[in-house]
């Protein structure tokens, strides 16, 4: 342990130190420095977790377009299309709210996953904020997992309001069996994240934190517009079908239909079945592609910065 | 390489392209100093300090950060360092409190988040959204940040861009105090009042490597010692620039005494009008040799 070597010489400066001391501890502190236990790695991801929830639930923009939107949106539908007992599918017909709610339900766990960190990261990248935590003892594993914590957290929270939402605004019936919530809950925990690394994966895409929300949206709109969210998706054409069956929305999309549906819906599926075997597939291959790139692509500065 | 360096670097190279913005440079900094690196902007500071935080990969050369290879750095040489970067304005609805007690959990002996709120001058501000914070208050902040892991070795790069006089000045302080318990400061700075108020060392970075290294006060060497001395004689202005001013003055007594010289001035250059010279950009004639 090496000793302090006095410096050259100090410059004489003001000498009033009112507003800028700093304790000093009694024994020498280098003699300690470097011995100290590092922090766990479970102890700092929770308190990113933590750290992160508090950011997104004060991000006004975050809590409508992400937090807000599937239950704005569940609330607009249900009331003007599921006027005077309008009804989807062959007789008796599903009533257009309980039609709805599945596609809400995916659509919320892709923006609380894949939007909300494709656009966070961006914007953390772009203000330095990464790099900052780069520079830091900070474990790089505990980032990810702060994130992935937050993101399963609000959209858990998500999940219960839009549900509950649907219930008790709009009557919809809730499954009242177990292996429905079974379905309900692999098909969020894969959604969400195959959602998670793939925004992580696609937040380096964006040239900018300012052009993030503008390359990330229109993706994640056509999406929902092709995928079965905002229209029957029997309705589609077979092409834009075809399309949209190599993006895991519809397939999230029709997990959900398959937990909050009656069990006559599973013939009105193009398909005929619920293929939750497919779901599975896709939403895995989507959670390893993610990974990868996400791991091989992710970087902790600007790209015009090293 | 001596025990007591901190950081040591030999034969610096990093090539951006065809731009050689890190090309030979060499700097030791010993332990417990505050040592201030400056250059122009482009000189290869930034470049140089970010191959030692571990951001950047040097092309060749040879490195070392408190022992340690920062290429090869890990969490427990990350928990002996402070890094202050240039900008940066991330984080912004969380508040003064909320960040500094977050960051302090990366460490293995942090300080304690209250007191460092006060010492960095936010106590008033300890509540408050970074983003409503003056950018002398988020400096202070990133400060804060930097030194809340009780660093032995503090990068701080242009610490001060944007304060007002005041803050400057207790920012200062700031600085004294950690040196003066004991930590080693790398601080890279456009000011040069800066440099002359703070750094026990300075080297002047042109073109990616170090032109002049001294303390502040012996820094340029002879150019230093160089006195302009001015006067009035048979109604014009004279000036010399001189070594021994003391010499040059008797001898104007004797030729134009007793009395009063008239328009006598006995001027040192600044350390600005050294480091013009260095990073050659001679400002006025100070420097230039005029014959007496």
């Amino acid at each position: 342990m090496s000793t302090t070597t006095p410096p050259p010489e100090h410059t004489a400066g003001p000498t009033d130190r009112s507003t800028a001391e700093l304790t000093t501890r009694p024994t020498d502190r280098r003699a300690s420095a470097g011995t100290g236990a590092l922090p766990s790695l479970a102890r700092v991801s929770w308190a990113r977790t933590v750290l992160e929830l508090r950011q997104f639930f004060r991000e006004r923009d975050a809590v409508v377009f992400i937090f807000a939107y599937p239950l704005i949106m569940l609330a607009i539908f249900a009331t003007v299309f599921g006027q005077g007992g309008a009804t989807v599918g062959p007789e008796p017909g599903i009533p257009f709210a309980q039609y709805f709610l599945p596609g809400m339900v995916a659509t919320g766990v892709m923006l609380s996953s894949f939007q909300n960190l494709a656009l966070s990261i961006a914007v953390e990248r772009d203000e330095g904020g990464l790099k900052r935590l780069r520079g830091t003892p900070m474990p790089p594993a505990a980032y990810f997992l702060g994130k992935m914590g937050s993101v399963l957290l609000t959209s858990a929270i998500q999940m219960v309001l839009l549900i509950g939402l649907g219930s008790l605004a709009f009557g919809i019936d809730l499954p009242s069996t177990a292996d429905r919530w079974l379905t309900f809950a692999w098909v969020f925990v894969l959604g969400t994240a195959a959602g998670a690394v793939c925004g992580v994966a696609f937040s380096s895409v964006p040239r900018s934190g300012r052009s993030a929300s503008a390359v990330v949206t229109p993706i994640v709109l056509v999406l929902q517009f092709i995928s079965g969210v905002f229209f029957v998706f029997n309705d589609l054409p077979t092409w834009m079908q075809r399309v949209a069956e190599v993006f895991p929305l519809k397939w999230l999309a029709q997990g959900m239909r398959s937990v909050f549906l009656p069990e006559e819906a599973e013939a009105f599926e193009v398909s005929g079945s619920w293929q939750h075997e497919a779901t599975a597939a896709v939403l895995v291959a989507y959670l390893v592609v993610g990974l990868v790139l996400g791991v091989r692509t992710f970087r902790w500065q600007r790209r015009d910065d090293g | 390489m001596s025990p007591t360096t901190a950081v040591h670097v030999r034969d610096l190279h990093k090539r951006y392209g065809p731009k050689r913005a890190v090309d030979g440079l060499e700097l030791s900094v010993e332990h417990g100093e505050i040592f201030s690196v400056l250059g122009p902007n482009g000189a290869g500071k930034t470049t140089t300090v970010e191959i030692l935080e571990g951001y950047r990969h040097r092309d060749r050369g040879e490195v070392s950060v408190l022992g340690t290879d920062p290429q090869r750095g890990d969490r427990r040489w990350r928990s002996r360092l402070g890094i202050v970067l240039q900008s940066a304005d991330d984080q912004a609805e969380l508040t003064v409190a909320e960040l500094v007690r977050h960051f302090a959990t990366f460490y293995p002996e942090p300080r304690d988040p209250e007191e460092l709120v006060a010492a960095v001058g936010l106590t008033e501000k300890a509540g408050t959204r970074v983003r409503q914070l003056s950018g002398g208050q988020r400096r202070r902040l990133d400060v804060a940040l930097g030194i809340v892991g009780r660093p032995e070795l503090l990068f701080l790069d242009e610490p001060t861009t944007g304060f007002d006089p005041e803050a400057r000045r207790s920012f200062w302080d700031l600085l004294r105090s950690l040196r003066d318990e004991g930590t080693t400061i790398l601080l890279t700075t456009h000011y040069l009042d800066e440099a002359e108020q703070l750094a026990d060392r300075c080297a002047v970075v042109r073109d990616g490597r170090v032109v002049a290294l001294d303390t502040p006060a012996a820094l340029g060497g002879r150019a230093a010692r160089q006195v302009m001395v001015r006067w009035v004689e048979d109604g014009a202005a004279r000036s010399t620039t001189t070594a021994e001013p003391t010499a040059l003055v008797t001898a104007l007594t004797a030729r134009l005494g007793p009395g009063e010289i008239p328009g006598l001035e006995v001027l040192r250059p600044t350390l600005e009008d050294v480091y013009l010279s260095l990073i050659g950009k001679a400002s006025d004639h100070h420097l230039e040799e005029v014959p007496a």
